[in-house]
């Protein structure tokens, strides 16, 4: 099976641009705050589309550190990236071409990639750009609407929307692990990793992007040793 | 100067998701490493969540609250967007109630 459909994928990316939008406002509204200028700050989310490392990469501009740093910075926080598109490489069907993966390769995000791979079957070029496009839009819309004016949204506000995309990834996760085990054995294992690098003093040595790497790899390391699953399970 | 942060920022963060998505084109049959490539999601998705989840809004009891909600629409296997949604308006509700205290 599959998922070629560019208005399939547009659908799919509805509640992701709503949450995106949430998070680069807040995103918007500190570069301001911090002294980038709206239009930086939403060249920023247009090139990157990324959380994590947009908020870090301000501090170092901020800072006025090396490019070095900055380079390094984000190699930590994002090469979690690296995992999920090599995730999906294999999820990508085999007729898409170099030129679409150099392009859909500028949309592998945390909640893109999510639904991407709950998708049965494999997934056509056509679908990953309807799917990519309107996060992209939410992103860039949410930065321009907190740098422009980061006052309108009441706190209150904020602090609920701030829930709104570990909604969707427990969305996604909650399901599968519920019907199956081995899949439940694996997000518990890293469940209970991350919150012992969290609040363990040795974890706090580890930068977090570096942390979900360290739990991300065990167990679903763990989870390929012990539940190895055939072909048609997937 | 700020354009030179911009782009090493953008062109670290672009190399990191185009090279595996263009150099490993076929299909990996190892079935060890497919399986591996099968649970990343599902173990990424939670390490990232947890406990991160606590400390995005501006209560970590709310937010707590909020990741149950989110859990229990989760099994019932509620849309992505109504799950997010009831952990927004838990969260928002938790937290005018822990003003009120």
């Amino acid at each position: 099976m599959i998922h070629n459909k560019i208005q399939q994928g547009i659908k799919d990316g509805i509640p992701i641009a709503i949450g995106y939008f949430s998070v680069s406002f807040t995103f918007g509204m500190l570069a301001v705050k911090s002294g980038i200028s709206i239009f930086h700050a939403v060249l920023i989310s247009l090139l990157n589309l990324t959380s994590a490392g947009q908020f870090a990469g301000i501090n170092v501009i901020i800072a006025q550190s090396s490019f070095l740093e900055m380079a390094l910075t984000q190699l930590v926080i994002n090469i979690r990236y690296s995992l999920m598109s090599l995730s999906l490489s294999q999820k990508l069907d085999d007729n898409v071409k170099v030129r679409e993966r150099l392009a859909i390769s500028y949309g592998v995000t945390d909640e893109i990639f999510a639904v991407a791979s709950s998708k049965p079957g494999n997934i056509g070029a056509r679908y990953m750009y309807g799917l990519i496009f309107l996060p992209v839009l939410g992103w860039v819309g949410g930065t321009l609407a907190g740098a422009a004016a980061g006052s309108i949204l009441p706190a209150e506000i904020i602090s609920a929307l701030g829930v709104a995309l570990y909604g969707m990834f427990i969305a996604i996760v909650v399901p599968v692990a519920a019907e199956h085990r081995e899949v439940k054995i694996v997000v518990l294992t890293a469940l209970c990793m991350s919150t012992a690098l969290y609040y363990l003093p040795i974890g706090k040595k580890i930068s977090s992007g570096f942390s979900m790497i360290i739990c991300t790899v065990i167990s679903a390391g763990l989870g390929a040793a012990l539940f190895p699953i055939k072909e048609e399970q997937e | 100067m700020i354009y030179v942060y911009i782009f090493v920022m953008a062109g670290v963060t672009y190399l990191i998701r185009m090279l595996p998505l263009t150099l490993v084109q076929k299909k990996i049959s190892n079935v060890y490493v497919r399986s591996f490539l099968y649970y990343i999601p599902y173990a990424c998705l939670t390490a990232m969540t947890f406990p991160a989840v606590l400390y995005a809004a501006t209560s970590p009891i709310a937010a707590f609250c909020g990741f149950i909600a989110a859990v229990l629409m989760g099994l019932k296997k509620k849309s992505l967007i109504t799950v997010a949604l009831s952990a927004c308006t838990v969260v928002f509700i938790v937290e005018r109630v822990l003003e009120m205290l």
